[in-house]
Formats: C-alpha cells, sequence, structure tokens
C-alpha cells in the first residue's frame, strides 16, 4: 500500500523489540468476539491511484459544474471567480498539513494569518474584534445567538423573516434548547416590522442584509430599537462581497456580526467548507465563541502571535466553555485572507460595483419578459423574480435546457404558498452578456 | 582559501557566528516578514474595470467610509504568504507527533479529487438532476463508515468532530424526549476530551464526571454507580485518551442500556481500530468520525474538518435533516423537516447545506485507495509504531501504565524528570531544536505531565528509530541533570517562547494604523 511506509521484515523486527508475537497481541484488551476479520467488511480492496482517479471523475462528471453552463445559483453561496495564486498558496505543505497553532515558535505562519485574517474581518464588517473563523455562517450565527443570551441574560430571539431559512432552522436547533425563538414572517422583497416582536425579554434580534430574497435592509432603526429594550442586534451576511459597497453592520449599530465568507477565497464545494466570520464589539469580547489570536513578544523580545484568551475555550474551561468548538475553518480562513490581500481596497470595491451592476442589468433584461416580475427593488448581486407559474418545476425544466436558473423559493420555504413562484437569482463577476441571453432565451421558452 | 579562475572563493571559509546579527534582520532562508498592512502600498492583485453604479437600487446603505485593506501586486502577495508558511511545522517536513491529533500522511490524490470542477464548483442547491454524482459520492462514503462502525445509519453533515458530539447528543435528546422522560445528566469520563463537557453543557446536559482508575482505563463500577433514572447518557472516549482499548466496553454498554441510557463513543481515536473492530459490535449509539483524523484529510492549520455520526437503530431515527434518500429519479436531498419518511424524526438541522463535501471526496478516496485490507494495515501500523516507541523508550522516560501494549499512542509522564528541574514543557520544546513538533502536552489530565506520543503509520522504520534516538537521549540528559538544552528552549526556532500570559492581559487582536493607536492611548 503506497501510504504505509512499514515493509514485512520491518514489522518482524518491531513486534520482536516489543517482545509480541503478533500484531494481535497488541490488541490484546480488545474483547476476542469483538476482533472483526476483514472479511466480515464487505468493502473493496487497495487500488492504484490510476484506478481511483478514474472512479471518482466519473461521478464528478455526472455533476453539473457551475462553470458548465449559464449559472445564477446563490442563496447562501457564491460563484466568484478566485485567483490562481490562492488554491496554489494553500496547497504549501507547511499550511496544508499543520496543525491548530498550540506551539507558537514553530507555527508562526498561521499564526500571523489568523492575526491578519481577524483585522480584515473587523474591518470589512466594521466591528472592533474578530475570532480566527467557525465553521460556517450557519454555525456563526447560532454561536451569536447563544453569545447574545449569555450577555443579556435572556432567553428570546427573533428571527427577521428574511433570515435564510437554513440559518434560521440551525439556531432554532440550538437557541430553541434554552430559550424561545420567534420567526418573523415572511414578507419577499419588502422589510417586515421586525421591531414590533422586540420586547423586554429579547435576547437579541437577528436580521439578514442583504437577505434572502436579495434586498438590502435597512439595520439602523432595528440596532436603536433592540437597544432601546437591552436587546442585541446580530446581523448576518452571507454574501460578504456586498460589503465592498454596502455600509457595513458596524456602522449601522450590529453588536454582533455572523456572517458566510465562502465568497471570497472559497470555492462552491457542494455546500462546505466553507468559513463562518464572527465579528463584534470591544465589550463583548470575552463572551466570544472559538479561537483567538492575539500578539505579543518573545523571550527575545521580537514580534509574535498566539492563541489567546483559551479559558474562553473547552480545551481549558471543559462544560464552563463559551462554547463546544475546538477547529476553525483554517484553511478556508486562509485561503479568504490571501484572496482579499490580493484584491486590496480597490480590487474588493470594484469587485461589488461589478456584481452590482450585473444583477442590476440581468433584473431589467427578464423584466422585459412576459411572465416575469422583478420582485426585490433594492439589492447586491442578488434578486427574486415572481414568475407566473410554479418555480421549482421551471428551474428543472431550464436545467434541461442547459441553464442552471437559480434557487426556487419553495426549495428554501416549501410551506409558504406565496414563495411557490418565487425565483432567486444572482449574478457575479462571473457571468456574461450570453449567460444573461441564455437565461432569457430558456426562460421564454418554458414560461 | 583556493580560488576559481574568476577569482570566487570555493571553499566553505571561516563560520559566521551565530550571534551576529545580519544587516536585514533576516538569517539566509529565515525571513522576517511585516503584516500585510505593513507592506500594501496601493497596488492591486487583481484587474477588474472600474464601474460605476448609481444609488438607484442600493436602498441609500452605499457605503460611506473606505474599508482600509492594503493594496500589494500578486507577486508581492505571494511572497508574503510563502515566507510566513516557512515559519511553520507541518507533516510533510517532518514526524509529527501530537496524541489525540492524528497527524498522519496527506495523500495529494485526495486534494486533486477535491478540485474536479464537478465536485469543487457544485452549487449546493443546484437542480438534484444535475448534482446525481456527488450525491452518489456521499451515499457511498454513508456506505464505507456504517460497514467500517457496524452501524445502521450515519448522519453527514456535522461539520467537525465537536460539532459531530453535539449531533450525537441532540439525537439522544431528542429520543429522551420522545419517551417522555427527562434526563438530565452525563457522565464523562475525567480523561475525556474537553470538547465532551462543553458539548454536554452546550446540548443542555449537566456533567457528571467519572474517575479513572490507576491503570488508567475508565472505573467500570464507579461509572455503572452513578447510573440512574436521570442519567441521559455517557461520553466514553475508546481507545481512550491514555491510548488505551477499554475491555470493559461491553459490559458498560449493557449498564448503560439497562438504566435507559445511551452510549455516546467520542470517535477521535477509531483510527486505532477502524478495519479491526465495529463500535456497532460493543453496543455503541452515537459516535462521531473524524474525517481528518481517521480518513487523513489535511488538518489545515486547524480545520476544516468534517463529523460524521454513526447512529444505532435506538437513534437513527433522530438524525437531522438533510436526509439521502433514493426514488425512482435517482437519489434526492430531505431538506424538509416535515417531508421525512415515515418513522424519520429529525430533531432539527445542524447547518445550512448537507455538510463537508470537499471532506468527503479526500475522505473516500482515501478509502478507496487504502480499501479494507489497506484500512485494517494503516490501524495494525499506527499500533505498532506506537508500540514500538514505548519499548524503546520506556527505560529512561516513564510509562505510567506498566508493561501492557498500547493502542495507537503512547503515554508518559514527568516522573523521569522529577529533581531534574525539567519540565514536561521543557522537554517538548527542546525538541523542536531536534527538528521535531513537541507531542501532546499535559493531556490526558489524569496523568502528571502528561506526554502524549502518536507516530502513526506514516512513519518508516528508519525515522521512528531516529526519533526514539533523539527522545531517548534527551530523556538521559535530563536524568543525567545536564539540563542546558532545556532551559529557554527552542533557542532555534522562529521564535523562542512568546509570552501568552501578556497576551492575555491587554489583547491585541487586530493591527490598527499608528494614528489609531496613539489616539486609543
Amino acid at each position: 500500500m503506497r501510504y504505509l511506509p512499514l515493509t514485512p521484515d520491518d514489522r518482524r523486527v518491531m513486534l520482536a523489540r516489543i517482545g509480541a508475537p503478533d500484531v494481535d497481541a497488541l490488541f490484546r484488551d480488545v474483547p476476542k468476539p469483538a476482533l472483526a476479520p476483514l472479511s466480515a467488511f464487505n468493502l473493496p480492496d487497495t487500488q492504484g491511484e490510476m484506478e481511483v482517479e478514474r472512479t471518482l471523475s466519473k461521478l464528478a462528471a455526472r455533476n453539473v459544474a457551475a462553470g458548465a453552463a449559464p449559472f445564477f445559483c446563490g442563496a447562501g453561496a457564491y460563484k466568484h471567480h478566485v485567483p490562481s495564486a490562492v488554491d496554489h498558496l494553500i496547497q504549501r505543505s507547511e499550511f496544508l498539513t499543520s496543525y491548530t497553532p498550540y506551539q507558537p515558535e514553530i507555527a508562526q505562519g498561521t499564526l500571523q494569518y489568523l492575526f491578519e485574517f481577524q483585522t480584515q474581518v473587523a474591518l470589512l464588517t466594521g466591528m472592533d474584534v474578530a475570532n480566527a473563523s467557525l465553521y460556517d455562517g450557519s454555525t456563526a450565527t447560532a454561536e451569536a445567538v447563544l453569545m447574545a443570551q449569555r450577555i443579556t441574560k435572556r432567553g428570546k430571539t427573533v428571527l427577521s423573516g428574511g433570515l435564510h431559512p437554513h440559518y434560521a432552522e440551525t439556531v432554532e436547533t440550538v437557541a430553541g434548547l434554552a430559550g424561545v425563538v420567534s420567526r418573523s414572517p415572511v414578507t419577499p422583497g419588502s422589510a417586515e416590522d421586525i421591531i414590533a416582536l422586540i420586547d423586554e425579554d429579547t435576547a437579541c434580534v437577528v436580521v439578514q442584509s442583504p437577505d434572502v430574497f436579495g434586498l438590502i435592509r435597512n439595520l439602523r432603526p432595528i440596532a436603536d430599537a433592540a437597544h432601546a429594550k437591552g436587546a442585541l442586534l446580530i446581523a448576518v451576511v452571507t454574501e460578504v462581497v456586498s460589503l465592498g459597497l454596502l455600509e457595513p453592520p458596524g456602522a449601522q449599530g450590529a453588536d454582533i456580526v455572523a456572517a458566510e465568507g465562502q465568497s471570497i477565497g472559497n470555492g462552491l464545494n457542494f455546500g462546505g467548507p466553507y468559513v463562518g466570520l464572527f465579528a463584534t464589539r470591544e465589550k463583548f469580547l470575552r463572551q466570544m465563541p472559538g479561537r483567538l489570536c492575539g500578539e505579543t513578544v518573545d523571550a527575545e523580545g521580537r514580534r509574535g502571535y498566539v492563541l489567546t484568551l483559551s479559558t474562553r475555550e473547552q480545551h481549558i474551561r471543559r462544560e464552563k466553555a463559551t462554547s463546544n468548538i475546538c477547529t476553525n475553518s483554517g484553511l478556508c480562513t486562509l485561503a479568504f485572507t490571501i484572496h482579499l490581500s490580493l484584491l486590496g481596497e480597490e480590487g474588493l470595491t470594484r469587485l461589488a460595483r461589478i456584481n452590482h451592476a450585473k444583477a442590476g442589468a440581468l433584473a431589467d433584461r427578464l423584466a422585459a419578459l412576459p411572465g416575469v416580475e422583478v420582485v426585490t427593488q433594492a439589492f447586491f448581486n442578488e434578486f427574486t423574480i415572481k414568475l407566473a407559474k410554479p418555480a421549482a418545476p421551471v428551474v428543472e425544466a431550464l436545467a434541461h435546457l442547459g441553464v442552471i436558473a437559480g434557487v426556487p423559493a419553495s426549495r428554501l420555504l416549501p410551506h409558504d404558498k406565496a414563495c411557490e413562484n418565487l425565483l432567486i437569482l444572482a449574478a457575479t463577476e462571473t457571468n456574461t452578456d450570453d449567460d444573461f441571453a441564455a437565461l432569457a432565451k430558456a426562460l421564454q421558452e418554458v414560461l | 582559501m583556493s580560488m576559481n579562475n574568476q577569482g570566487r572563493p570555493t571553499s566553505s571559509g571561516e563560520a559566521f557566528p551565530a550571534s551576529i546579527a545580519t544587516i536585514s534582520g533576516d538569517r539566509g532562508l529565515d525571513h522576517e516578514e511585516a503584516l500585510i498592512f505593513e507592506l500594501g502600498h496601493g497596488a492591486t492583485g487583481v484587474d477588474l474595470p472600474d464601474v460605476k453604479v448609481p444609488d438607484a437600487r442600493l436602498g441609500g446603505q452605499r457605503r460611506k467610509s473606505a474599508i482600509g485593506l492594503p493594496g500589494l501586486s500578486e507577486p508581492e502577495v505571494i511572497r508574503h504568504y510563502v515566507r510566513l508558511s516557512r515559519m511553520n511545522y507541518a507533516i510533510d517536513a517532518g514526524l509529527y507527533p501530537l496524541g489525540s491529533c492524528t497527524m498522519k500522511h496527506n495523500p495529494r490524490l485526495n486534494e486533486k479529487m477535491a478540485r474536479l470542477p464537478g465536485f469543487g464548483d457544485l452549487h449546493p442547491l443546484a437542480p438534484h438532476s444535475t448534482t446525481q454524482g456527488a450525491l452518489e459520492l456521499i451515499s457511498q462514503l454513508m456506505n464505507w463508515l456504517t460497514t467500517l462502525t457496524g452501524m445502521p445509519a450515519v448522519a453527514m453533515s456535522p461539520k467537525a468532530g465537536a460539532h459531530g458530539e453535539l449531533c450525537g447528543l441532540l439525537a439522544i435528546r431528542a429520543a429522551i424526549a420522545a419517551r417522555g422522560e427527562n434526563r438530565k445528566r452525563i457522565l464523562v469520563p475525567e480523561s475525556a476530551h474537553g470538547t465532551n463537557p462543553a458539548t454536554a453543557a452546550f446540548a443542555g446536559f449537566t456533567v457528571d464526571e467519572v474517575p479513572a482508575k490507576p491503570n488508567g482505563h475508565v472505573d467500570a463500577d464507579a461509572l455503572k454507580a452513578k447510573l440512574g433514572p436521570d442519567v441521559a447518557a455517557i461520553m466514553l472516549t475508546n481507545p481512550n485518551t491514555c491510548g488505551l482499548f477499554e475491555g470493559e466496553v461491553k459490559e458498560i454498554a449493557d449498564a448503560v442500556h439497562a438504566a435507559g441510557a445511551y452510549f455516546y463513543c467520542d470517535g477521535a481515536n477509531f483510527n486505532a481500530i477502524a478495519g479491526k473492530v465495529r463500535p456497532g459490535d460493543l453496543g455503541v449509539d452515537a459516535m462521531h468520525i473524524n474525517l481528518h483524523k481517521t480518513f487523513s484529510t489535511p488538518h489545515g492549520g486547524g480545520g476544516p474538518g468534517a463529523g460524521p455520526v454513526v447512529l444505532s437503530e435506538r437513534l437513527a431515527a433522530y438524525a437531522p435533516v438533510p436526509l439521502l434518500v433514493a426514488d425512482g429519479k435517482g437519489l434526492r436531498l430531505i431538506e424538509d423537516q416535515a417531508a421525512v419518511p415515515a418513522g424519520a424524526k429529525p430533531f432539527g438541522r445542524m447547518c445550512a447545506f448537507h455538510g463537508q463535501m470537499g471532506m468527503f471526496v479526500r475522505a473516500l478516496t482515501y478509502m478507496l485507495s487504502h480499501g479494507r485490507d489497506g484500512v485494517r494495515q494503516a490501524s495494525e501500523d499506527a499500533v505498532l509504531s506506537a508500540n514500538y516507541i514505548l519499548a524503546s523508550l520506556k527505560d529512561v522516560m516513564s510509562a505510567p501504565f506498566g508493561d501492557g501494549p498500547c493502542m495507537h499512542e503512547a503515554l508518559f509522564d514527568d516522573s523521569f524528570l522529577e529533581g531534574t528541574g525539567v519540565t514536561t514543557l521543557d522537554f517538548a520544546k527542546a525538541m523542536i531544536d531536534e527538528g521535531y513538533h513537541p507531542m501532546t502536552m499535559y493531556f490526558p489530565l489524569v496523568v502528571h505531565g502528561a506526554m502524549l506520543i502518536e507516530p502513526t503509520e506514516s512513519e518508516s522504520k528508519a525515522s521512528l528509530d531516529r526519533f526514539i534516538h533523539v527522545l531517548h537521549t534527551l530523556a538521559t540528559e535530563a536524568r543525567a541533570k545536564q539540563t542546558e538544552r532545556f532551559a529557554g528552549a527552542p533557542h532555534l526556532a522562529p521564535r523562542r517562547r512568546l509570552d501568552e500570559t501578556a497576551a492575555a492581559r491587554k489583547p491585541v487582536l487586530r493591527w490598527k494604523p499608528d494614528v489609531l493607536k496613539k489616539a486609543a492611548e
């Protein structure tokens, strides 16, 4: 087996040093009936690299990659162009095959990029501090709600109807254990009156902007209303490229920002791994979940970085930790930070404007089609249209015509009749005029 | 001094004293590297057109101030991150004996397969008809995981080991609620990973610690005595964190079940027994599998991981959405909690979408490459290598649990350092100067000054012998009170020991421009 360096001779010599007759003698604590013979496992045997590559390639070929068709899916995961340097750099052995930087003397590479990442996230979101990442945007949102419950010592959570339904379900699953989670009704294309739901028992209100239908929300009045009742505003961002063009949540009074960072540096990967961004105000620092990297000096006075404030974390505090989280999204974090370094201020703001311009052009084009109504008026790179018939079969029919037209809202909200004819579409820098023409043509055929 | 015909000296010349400061601050291949924010100068690493957009569709929310990101060209960005990378230790560069963390070889075929456009460039909400190959891959991986563990079901969406623990405990919580019972206590051995008690608390349970016996095994009698009508589950790591297989596991499972509770197994150490022992045969109800440990998806400096959870018949119905099902049209994800097949009672949802697909591709690639025989051989080699280290070092280092064999990791305590003035930390940091990453230190907590060494199956005998020679010599010197290597080690790494106390006392968690820093002061 090509990955196993020990030879049969090596094994014999090693067993002799140990003083064991055979390798099963080393498994002597395992009850005999529990030692399964190889035949107990109905699975294939070792294969060469070429055979395995053939098998996996066949499976991959049965999928339609986003880059292989006119493509308009968003709803929490976005297709962007990732510069070649990003994937090349994250595959360096020293990044790819290192562990969590618990030995800082020989992990300054990881620690310094985490420190840079934290700075980038704080700048983008307009917040004071950010952690070294969580699993993804949805779990970051759930962690934000639990953090707000700890800070306010209150149990009620109010979710906007515009919060991505998967995020809402993730929050309900964990925050619903000890508290009450209420979801505001869905109002595609307009902002609901969420302020009316905030009361003295409310720990936090969770609002996504742009929301799942693409609508840009004004967070300031919600923040003011929440603060007036002693509650916190959690702002959720699923498309972080939007922060290159839109006012950041930190400037609108958000107390915690939970975001999905996939759009920068990371591929679609059929849903994971992604990278959860988590930022907050300085005063809430010690209630944060996840890893934090801090600056310090070494014994010779040289600047260096370490994981810090770990007394919040499970490996020190065990059942009293702020979260059970152990890992972060290390390599996805690195991809994010490299891509953002390549973009810089000028690149990110240009990229964001291109995305908005593309989406506007697509919306105008689709609005001109009979049987199509654009529902979202203020949007970044994603908007919702209402069709003359149910959207899910339309999307399937378009897929057969070679166009991946977007996400039918009914896939996310299957029980909301008002969503049945809604289609959520994203346009990014990767879309061309030919893509738009193909979509318009196919849509006309199907409608 | 000899010269070649251009006048260039060809002999090595005089040694350059290590103490001499260089002009640049760099030393040969070791470069100091500023923060990206200190390097930016208004360049850009991408070429994008400068498109203007009107305010009309921005809802009055156009950004009013600059972000503050630095601008660098591509060559500058590449050089920055390449220089950073060279300050890291990595399994590709040397033996990485972190016990409990399983730093094994990461095959590059896995990386290549995960980047096939059909997997890497696939949207999670694309129409099912366009994702059949991806769903088939998940289905095949599920088959491998359930077959290797002897369990009937698996939940794929948890994003890491601790997330898998949460998934397992939430399934247990739902099963208890479905029985109309209220069980709040979870028994956790004191040798457990910190995530176990943290997860139990996170899921709304109280934690009751079970002591270890002097031989490193969980005290089964103490555990059984703690069982009662309010106990929801036990969380047991097997093989445990002392590197020992809990031989009484079946009796423990039977007692737990008789008391109406569930058996959660922390599968962090499954890599010792994969292909040899099926946890389903031991009475396990739920167990997460760290794909980044046992099935070698890269650790990536701390993630991403993946933590699918295998479930027994008693818990399978409570698996979270999405569920993968086959119907006449092929494979399909059921994402709606209200539209699940008869009998399914999902407790909720762990995360958006359906799990760490990128890690699934890598793990299945690993499994197909190894095959069942290779998986079994890998477990045996990991156990053999750990025992070889234990047998080769126990004359100079102290093994707290006697002469018996260990599983995939060898545990030592610090009693061999008693009276030397050298601590476990000093000993481990001296390994850095020898070109090795330290072993896991001060864990598990049941042993004083613990040193937990996990060589994995990826080391050749020559590599193990060299490592043993270095540790043997270090231990011999320490015991002889030749302590100069240890005091203040490491001496030869990119950094000396870092001041963690200062970092925590006055946290600096982001870069700020000098003007902001001064304003803050």
